[in-house]
């Protein structure tokens, strides 16, 4: 996956001799919010991660808001759809073409387990992205709405930074209408 | 000439676009043979999103389909659920009751409001306008909302039953329907005001793209395309279904055959949903929303049925072969953007990369229907 030798210089760093733990926390506080997920639409999807991108929804609150058509300059893969076998070897060149650190969160039940294409005799839908790419957070839903979405990014920023930023959203508190 | 420039005004070279590409709205990839900035052939390849529907349609029972027609095309799925409806309802010989083809005409025209401001706002976005997105999807939320008030989804509708509608709709959705109407209908000329007159837009558009009426014949494209090149045909018109004939609607043709004619029956599209949806609301009588007769387990009689419906990107068609078991024995779906599609090749020679690019996008193109 091409991911081995450039992991290697960032886990070396806080293991090294001299400690920059506040400079790690900044950098991770930094990368949390600011980021830049992969124009990346497969389906169905794909139309809620333009919702949350859009006018209401407006994923900027989050600083996450630049949608990247060029996987160099992206960071995040949302996996928004469903892989099949012919888009398997797209998807995966995709992803080793992003620069290190990068993160994957997949979106909707196609890309965590096959979802409804999923049935005895299938022949052509891939059952789960994480079968090839490590996801750091699952979004589930058919499609999930753009709240979801926005709350697998939170997600990820807790688990880069390893501090929730932003508070919980409760069922029972949330704000009906 | 020395044999040297002949060569070089003969050189070509090969450029893939997609299957990952902002323009292609989705996996679509475009093999493109290029001589300098002009296209010399470019040939679509499909396949990187097919998801097995019309197999799934072989080895599910017939309510079990449901949910695939509202993952065909995800932008316009009411319609698709009407096609599916329409076609059991036709083979099995069930009557729908009045206030439930209301209300299926209603969110039909909802559903293709959204599709078309989608369409326009991703559209612009293509040609490099970011504002107008904003503006469409400010309107399509509101439409989301009134539709997951009855339906319960945001996109993925399976709203549709053999006989009627899942849900009757209450009070809140019929005024906020009107509300919604009259919110829209002075935005229709703003969006021309900002956009249509833009002199950048219109060098994008204006004779570009040029599909003629026999091109059209020939390659089966239906829908904004087909009524872009001056064909007046509409399923909604031309085989009636539903309420359809009782309500007073022009379909918008324009004979320019360019991308800006394409543009324009989109837009004046909007505005005749919009009087279809005011009319059927006036119109809508009371009373039950499902056939009180429509059997649980499903058996058509043996035969080949056929059913077909006008969606937001033209005729979708649903044609099954049953066996009189609870599963169909082929189930064909005939998709829109398959057919539009499939001229690009012929239209887009000797066109500029980025005028093509333009031209695809006035095709309104979704990957996954055309896949299935």
């Amino acid at each position: 996956m091409g991911t081995e030798s450039i992991s290697g210089i960032e886990t070396s760093v806080p293991s090294s001799i001299v400690q920059f733990h506040m400079l790690d926390q900044l950098r991770a506080l930094a990368r949390a919010n600011s980021l830049w997920p992969m124009t990346f639409g497969l389906a169905c999807c794909a139309i809620e991660m333009m919702s949350a991108g859009a006018a209401r929804f407006d994923l900027s609150r989050f600083g996450a808001e630049v949608f990247r058509p060029s996987p160099r300059q992206a960071d995040l893969m949302i996996v928004a759809g469903t892989v099949n076998k012919k888009m398997l070897e797209p998807v995966k060149i995709l992803y080793d073409q992003m620069t290190e650190p990068k993160w994957v969160i997949a979106m909707g039940n196609c890309a965590i387990s096959g979802g409804p294409f999923k049935f005895k005799g299938q022949y052509n839908v891939i059952e789960g992205v994480d079968s090839f790419l490590p996801v750091d957070v699952y979004v589930p839903g058919c499609p999930p709405r753009p709240e979801a979405l926005i709350e697998g990014i939170l997600e990820l920023e807790e688990k880069i930074t390893g501090t929730r930023r932003w508070p919980r959203v409760k069922p029972e508190t949330a704000v009906k209408g | 000439m020395t044999l040297l420039a002949q060569s070089q005004l003969q050189e070509t070279f090969e450029l893939n676009i997609g299957p990952q590409h902002p323009a292609t709205h989705g996996v679509l990839r475009v093999k493109v043979i290029m001589d300098g900035e002009y296209i010399v052939k470019a040939e679509p390849v499909l396949g990187y999103i097919h998801r097995m529907h019309e197999k799934m349609g072989e080895n599910r029972t017939w309510n079990q389909f449901w949910p695939n027609l509202g993952r065909l095309d995800y932008l316009s799925a009411i319609a698709y659920n009407h096609g599916y409806a329409g076609l059991l309802e036709r083979a099995m010989g069930i009557e729908v009751p009045e206030r439930a083809e209301y209300i299926r005409v209603i969110t039909v025209e909802l559903n293709r409001l959204q599709s078309h401001l989608l369409w326009f706002g991703a559209f612009i976005l293509d040609l490099g306008g970011f504002t107008p997105l904003m503006y469409a999807f400010d309107e399509r939320e509101q439409i989301l909302d009134l539709l997951e008030s009855v339906t319960g989804s945001r996109l993925t509708y399976c709203y549709f039953r053999f006989g009627g509608v899942y849900n009757d709709v209450d009070d809140d959705f019929i005024t906020g329907t009107r509300a919604f109407i009259k919110r829209l209908r002075p935005q229709i000329p703003m969006y021309h005001d900002l956009v249509t007159k833009n002199v950048i837009l219109m060098e994008r558009l204006v004779d570009i793209g040029h599909i003629s009426a026999d091109m059209c014949r020939k390659y089966g494209a239906t829908g904004p395309v087909l009524r872009g090149s001056g064909v007046n045909f509409d399923i909604r018109k031309n085989e009636p279904y539903s309420v359809y004939p009782e309500l007073d609607f022009d379909v918008p043709v324009y004979h320019e055959c360019d991308s800006m004619a394409r543009y324009m029956v989109r837009m004046d599209e909007m505005e005749q949903s919009m009087r279809i949806i005011e009319q059927a609301l006036d119109k809508m009588p009371d009373g039950p929303v499902k056939a009180e007769k429509a059997p649980k387990i499903l058996k058509p009689p043996k035969g080949d049925y056929h059913f077909a419906v006008e969606a937001a990107r033209g005729t979708f068609s649903m044609r099954t072969v049953s066996d009189a078991t609870n599963t169909s024995y082929r189930m064909r779906l005939r998709s829109p953007t398959y057919s539009n599609l499939s001229l690009f090749e012929e239209a887009s020679r000797g066109m500029l990369l980025s005028d093509a690019l333009a031209f695809m996008g006035s095709l309104d193109l979704v990957i996954p229907e055309m896949d299935r």
